[in-house]
């Protein structure tokens, strides 16, 4: 199979590479960081991939995207697999104070997003098929005081995704969003690390089992969405006064 | 946050710093305070207190490959990669690590930094006789290759120097041909410490050799034990074994581990081998890494943890000594589960590496304030002997018994001078074994 991989680099996604090398498939990366692609590809052909191909590219660049997913289809001939991992957790004072930065934050995390899921879709539904998987997270499900700005650009993919899942489905393409809870990532390095922490490679083989189930909204690991289910159910009268 | 070794003893409030990349660490040692000292640690295997300070620099995120070249059975990967994750891409291609410890769970940085050993220690030394080459990022950031031909001074320092010449960020390892990942092996049950010793010597031209000691057994049976020989065998596959197993959720009352469930144990384990001589078939994880099926069997000591306690003595004192310390302990009413002893060949040439011609034996112990006068009461007739300690086990040892078990120390000490005179890698051994000194005393 042919997997495409955009944020290569992040650790849930290096992880779940690392899966599909061990599986033999042919692999294309995408991120921003030319040193350390070239380290990836050399460790995930250790680690059994058919082939390695890269580029690199500052996702915040929309008018690349198209060309950049033009050259992953040309060299893998068709893309089975697209996952979709980037993302940035903005700090949330300095986002809710400068708009910039809230841009910026809603840029990677929603629209840079949403600008690669329109040209990897327009390529599969020419291909007639495809999977195109997008990790957004469990912060989008409800707007929570610590991290809002983030949590509202991860909303915005969840809701487009459930809108283009329907309209893609009679070109053969699933669309699958994953919801990670906590990850244990350099993301999140600056956390001190309770219990509820998932490690990147827990969450990556949550993400290759659903892909390869067909699912399409997925929490990893999957208390999540029991978490979540309780989270938004709390009254927004009670909600407000929360501060977690 | 809370940090310790694989023995939950000591623990301290500890600053986990994990560089996403090489070039992140040597950013880290470029930038950080040079008032500050730190140490490498890889899986935190270690027992006592070798990896541990109040800045530690993880490398964890360090865990990629970059190439292996099936020919010359040679792999290149960086210094987080675990024997675990280098045996999914090795056993596939019929090649195995030339040395493996009791844990598929430790770093190569780990391995390298300890110089560690194996069941196969007699015939084929130390994980550092297999290393290539290796890149050390020193306290100045400055990155220096090193082998047996290339800066072999830091390299003889670095291979077992506890980590403290610098990070160690990837290594270049060589790794054996093998027929099957399958192991035939015999067990035999001795009598006393002499007839263990005798049947160690009789089985040494097979590949693992070791033995399993009854610590609890005394008098005419002090020291009777099953000695396992065994080899890599032809006619059985090769494949990688994933294993599922259970875990210990908690820390478990300490109470669990008493002298009557020692006792009980060590019973059973001589009875279960007690047998005509036969065969067994095992896969190198079952034979090798038997306690990896328990995830964090480490916590059946309890919440104040455990101290391992693993010494080498010379040939001419071996078995004298091992008997004094064996007898020590039964009348201490001390037992452990997991008593060893294993024959070590030749050593090699680096300056703090523990292995050396001679029988090493470990013992664990549950912590407890009345097991410290005993280890110092053993630490005594290990000197006396001849002999020392292995760093990675330790968490106790006193500067002097450290320097009379490792005569070259101040060599090591002048190679460390030249390559960190600000003394920033240290750990919380270092300090307490007088390697460097504590941050307090050099403001
Ligand atoms: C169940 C069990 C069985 C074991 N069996 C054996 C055995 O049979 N033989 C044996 O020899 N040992 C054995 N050990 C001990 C273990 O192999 C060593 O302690 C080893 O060093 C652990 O590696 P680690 O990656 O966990 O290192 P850590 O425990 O994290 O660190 C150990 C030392 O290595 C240094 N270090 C780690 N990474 C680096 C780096 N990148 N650069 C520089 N220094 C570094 C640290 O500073 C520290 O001094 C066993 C341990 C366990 C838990
Ligand atoms: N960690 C968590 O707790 C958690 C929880 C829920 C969801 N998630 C989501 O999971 C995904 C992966 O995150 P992670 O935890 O694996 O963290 P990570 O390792 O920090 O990964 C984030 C990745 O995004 C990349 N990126 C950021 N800005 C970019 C840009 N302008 N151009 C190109 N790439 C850019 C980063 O590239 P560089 O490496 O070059 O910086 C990095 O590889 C993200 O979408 C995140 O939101 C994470």
């Amino acid at each position: 199979m042919n997997v495409l991989i955009i944020g290569a680099t992040s650790a849930i996604a290096k992880a779940a590479a690392r899966q599909y090398a061990a599986r033999g498939e042919c692999l294309f990366l995408i991120a921003r960081d030319d040193k350390r692609l070239q380290e990836m590809s050399e460790d995930l052909v250790v680690r059994g991939a058919d082939s390695v191909n890269s580029a690199s590219l500052d996702l915040l660049q929309h008018d690349q995207h198209s060309q950049a997913i033009d050259e992953a289809a040309s060299v893998l001939g068709t893309i089975d697999i697209a996952l979709v991992c980037h993302g940035s957790l903005p700090d949330q004072e300095q986002a809710e104070n400068d708009f910039a930065a809230a841009e910026k934050a809603l840029d990677i995390n929603g629209l840079s997003v949403i600008s690669l899921v329109t040209a990897l879709a327009a390529t599969m539904k020419l291909q007639g098929n495809g999977k195109i998987a997008v990790v957004t997270s469990v912060a989008g499900d409800r707007g929570r005081q610590p991290n809002f700005v983030y949590g509202a650009a991860k909303a915005m993919v969840s809701t487009y995704l459930q809108g283009l899942r329907g309209k893609l489905l009679p070109h053969g393409v699933q669309v699958i969003d994953i919801r990670p809870g906590l990850v244990d990532s350099p993301m999140t390095a600056h956390l001190e690390k309770g219990a509820l922490f998932s490690s990147p490679e827990t969450v990556a083989a949550k993400i290759v089992k659903s892909i390869d189930g067909n699912r399409h909204t997925v929490y990893a690991p999957g208390y999540w969405r029991l978490i979540m289910l309780v989270v938004k159910s709390i009254p927004e009268a009670i909600f407000k006064r929360l501060k977690f | 946050m809370q940090l310790a070794g694989w023995g939950r003893f000591p623990r301290v409030d500890a600053e986990l710093i994990e560089p996403p990349t090489a070039q992140a660490v040597i950013t880290v040692l470029k930038e950080s305070d040079e008032e500050g000292t730190l140490i490498a640690r890889g899986a935190g295997r270690s027992y006592g207190d070798s990896s541990l300070n109040t800045q530690v620099l993880s490398s964890r995120f360090l865990d990629s490959f970059s190439s292996f070249d099936e020919g010359s059975a040679r792999l290149r990967c960086s210094a987080g990669v675990t024997i675990d994750e280098l045996l999914k891409v090795s056993i596939p291609k019929g090649l195995f690590p030339a040395v493996v410890p009791g844990t598929k769970q430790v770093s190569i940085g780990g391995a390298i930094a300890a110089d560690i050993h194996g069941k196969n220690h007699h015939r084929d030394g130390s994980f550092c006789d297999h290393v290539e080459s290796l890149t050390l990022a020193l306290a100045s950031g400055e990155i220096k290759v090193c082998s047996t031909k290339k800066n072999k001074e830091l390299f003889h320092a670095t291979c077992g120097g506890m980590g403290l010449t610098g990070v160690i960020l990837d290594a270049t390892v060589n790794l054996e041909k093998v027929p099957s990942v399958f192991i035939r092996s015999q067990a035999i049950a001795t009598k006393n410490l002499n007839h263990t010793i005798e049947q160690l010597e009789a089985l040494n031209d097979n590949k693992f050799v070791v033995a399993w000691v009854d610590c609890l057994a005394t008098g005419d049976e002090l020291g009777r034990g099953i000695v396992h020989a065994g080899n890599f065998t032809e006619d059985a596959p090769m494949e990688y074994v994933r294993r599922w197993g259970p875990s210990v959720p908690f820390n478990t009352p300490s109470l669990m581990l008493n002298r009557y469930s020692m006792s009980w144990f060590n019973n059973f384990y001589y009875w279960l081998y007690n047998r005509p001589a036969g065969e067994d078939l095992d896969s190198y994880d079952s034979f090798f890494f038997p306690l990896d099926s328990i995830k964090h069997w480490n916590r059946l000591y309890g919440r104040k943890g455990f101290l391992q306690y693993q010494f080498l003595l010379p040939e001419d004192t071996a078995q004298k000594g091992t008997q004094a310390v064996l007898e020590r302990v039964a009348d201490a009413g001390k037992g452990s589960f997991l008593a060893v002893l294993k024959k070590f060949g030749a050593g090699n040439s680096n300056l703090l590496s523990f292995p050396g011609p001679g029988l090493t034996l470990t013992l664990d112990f549950k912590n407890e304030a009345s097991l410290f006068p005993l280890l110092d009461e053993l630490d005594k007739i290990v000197i006396e002997n001849g002999g020392r300690h292995y760093l990675a086990k330790d968490a106790r040892l006193s500067a002097e018994t450290f320097k009379a078990g490792y005569p070259q120390w101040a060599k090591f000490k002048a190679v460390k001078d030249k390559v960190d005179p600000q003394q920033r890698f240290s750990s919380l051994q270092s300090q307490r074994i007088g390697l460097t000194t504590a941050k307090d005393e050099r403001l």
